[in-house]
């Protein structure tokens, strides 16, 4: 097993842009709140089971692009969003859209831990509920595959039946990791889940993201670049709506080659 | 590029910088001080040298804890890590050659007390060739000049033809004399001293290439020292050969 995990290891380390596919593909998306163009013509690759991460400074347009890969913008008037994103070469974007089976594939974990106030099992159960008609056994099951996926089964497993409003922030995250999971997904879209943890549960947390990708093709937003450097394998740089460069992670935190991304990841501005 | 938007980050970088360049000062006066022991056959001179070491092993030091410090506390990325990094390349390149200065400082004291020899003669230009070295290659650090970097990088090449040369008549002297051997073999290791600063200056030369674009120099730099595989016999004339 440490075996496999190993050569997989290998495997992602070395993967480049020719032999992955591209789980999702943006192309010329543009996107408005109201009047305002808050994504600028931006097309880049999410390549599966892989991370990307996003980042930049405060209203870049990172949060806006992540919302846009399962079009959780469409809860609110007034937004738009213009271009292609394909999914499994599906644009998403078109209206026929099934909103609900789009988000069942496309998951996405907050930068609050928000968990629904019922017990642990509960908000696992929840939304598989919505999808999948599974006996008592098979739901069991359920939860605890995903719990134990997300790295939380040890710690919960005998207060399954209490509320999940009781458990750390670092433990409502991952229980909304396994919430995500539950309802098998294929992409998972992380907004800043870090930024209200403490130290070692972000560890945990990043943890949870490497080990995820071996499954999942994973897209995350972060404030923390060192994060980014150390979770993803292709990062997106963003400014003022633009997507100013994208690379593999390791070129734009050693020798980006836009002079502003530069700027940014040496912090000399945003 | 525009300031650090932490005003203390751009200081200790530029404390760093400027104890890099401190060291390379000091270096470079160690360096002539040495050679000018063994031309003018002066033992204070050299006694002063050796003791002056101590100082390059001391800022030395100081960039360690720097570097140290930084790389924990400031989690540099790109140009800024670069930086950081060459900065303890650089100044273990220029510790080395302090190194070296203070033994010709040691070896000229031997070689005063004993007759001359007549490579001597070559000592100082060779000495001259690496001390232009030294000060273009520390001008290229100040400036941040990659070309200027790669132009020392390239002219390490006559340090080694003259050491060659060296080699060739030191040999010769040798054989003809046997008296000649004990001052010949402490001036072959002046000249290999002097050799070997001039190898570190090209060290140098490439980290600010590095500094600069982020890739190394992988250009094949001209090697002129072939005296590692140098044979000769008694009764050959090494000087022709």
């Amino acid at each position: 097993m440490s075996m496999m995990a190993n050569t997989l290891g290998a495997a992602s380390a070395q993967r480049t842009n020719e032999d992955t596919p591209e789980k999702i593909s943006v192309r010329d998306l543009s996107f408005f709140y109201g009047e305002s163009k808050a994504l600028k013509n931006i097309s880049l690759p999410l390549y599966e089971r892989t991370v990307t991460a996003f980042i930049g400074p405060s209203g870049c347009g990172k949060s806006t692009l992540l919302r846009c890969l399962n079009r959780m913008y469409e809860l609110y008037p007034k937004q738009r969003a213009e271009g292609e994103v394909l999914m499994d070469g599906e644009n998403i974007l078109n209206p026929k859209q099934d909103l609900n089976l789009l988000r069942a594939k496309v998951g996405m974990v907050f930068q609050k831990p928000t968990p629904f106030p019922m017990t642990i099992y509960d908000n696992i159960a929840f939304g598989v509920k919505l999808y999948e008609n599974l006996s008592r056994a098979e739901m069991n099951e359920r939860v605890e595959s995903s719990l134990r996926r997300a790295a939380l089964w040890d710690e919960v497993k005998d207060k399954l039946n209490t509320s999940g409003l009781g458990l750390s922030g670092g433990q409502q995250q991952r229980l909304c990791i396994a919430r995500t999971i539950a309802v098998r997904p294929d992409v998972i879209l992380f907004d800043e889940p870090c930024s209200a943890l403490d130290p070692i549960s972000t560890s945990k947390i990043e943890e949870l993201i490497d080990e995820l990708k071996d499954q999942y093709t994973i897209a995350i937003v972060t404030h923390n670049m060192q994060q980014a450097a150390r979770v993803s394998e292709f990062t997106a740089f963003m400014y003022l709506g633009e997507l100013i460069e994208y690379d593999r992670t390791e070129k734009i935190f050693t020798t980006p080659s836009v002079k502003k991304t530069e700027e940014y990841v040496t912090g000399r501005f945003g | 590029m525009a300031d650090h938007t932490v005003k203390s980050y751009d200081d200790e970088l530029k404390n760093l910088h400027e104890d890099i360049l401190r060291m390379g000062g000091i270096a470079e006066a160690q360096f002539a001080s040495a050679i000018q022991a063994v031309t003018k056959r002066d033992p204070d001179i050299a006694a002063l040298t050796v003791k002056g070491d101590v100082k390059l092993d001391e800022l030395n030091n100081i960039v360690d804890q720097r570097v140290v410090r930084m790389l924990a506390l400031r989690q540099p990325m790109a140009s800024d890590l670069r930086e950081i990094i060459s900065s303890l390349k650089i100044a273990a390149d220029v510790e080395r050659m302090g190194d070296y200065a203070a033994n010709i400082a040691k070896r000229s004291i031997a070689i005063a007390e004993m007759r001359p020899v007549k490579p001597l003669a070559s000592i100082p230009r060779m000495g001259r060739l690496v001390q232009h070295l030294i000060k273009d290659v520390l001008d290229a650090y100040n400036e941040r000049n990659a070309e200027k970097a790669k132009q020392v990088w390239l002219r390490d090449e006559e340090v080694d033809d003259a050491y060659n040369a060296l080699f060739r008549e030191t040999l010769t002297y040798m054989m003809e004399d046997p008296r000649n051997i004990t001052p010949c073999t402490h001036l072959l290791f002046v000249a290999k001293n002097i050799e070997r600063v001039g190898d570190h200056a090209t060290n140098i030369a490439e980290t600010i290439y590095f500094i600069v674009h982020g890739q190394t120099l992988n250009e094949n730099r001209p090697k002129g020292d072939s005296s590692s595989f140098l044979v000769v016999n008694p009764g050959d004339d090494a000087a022709k050969a």
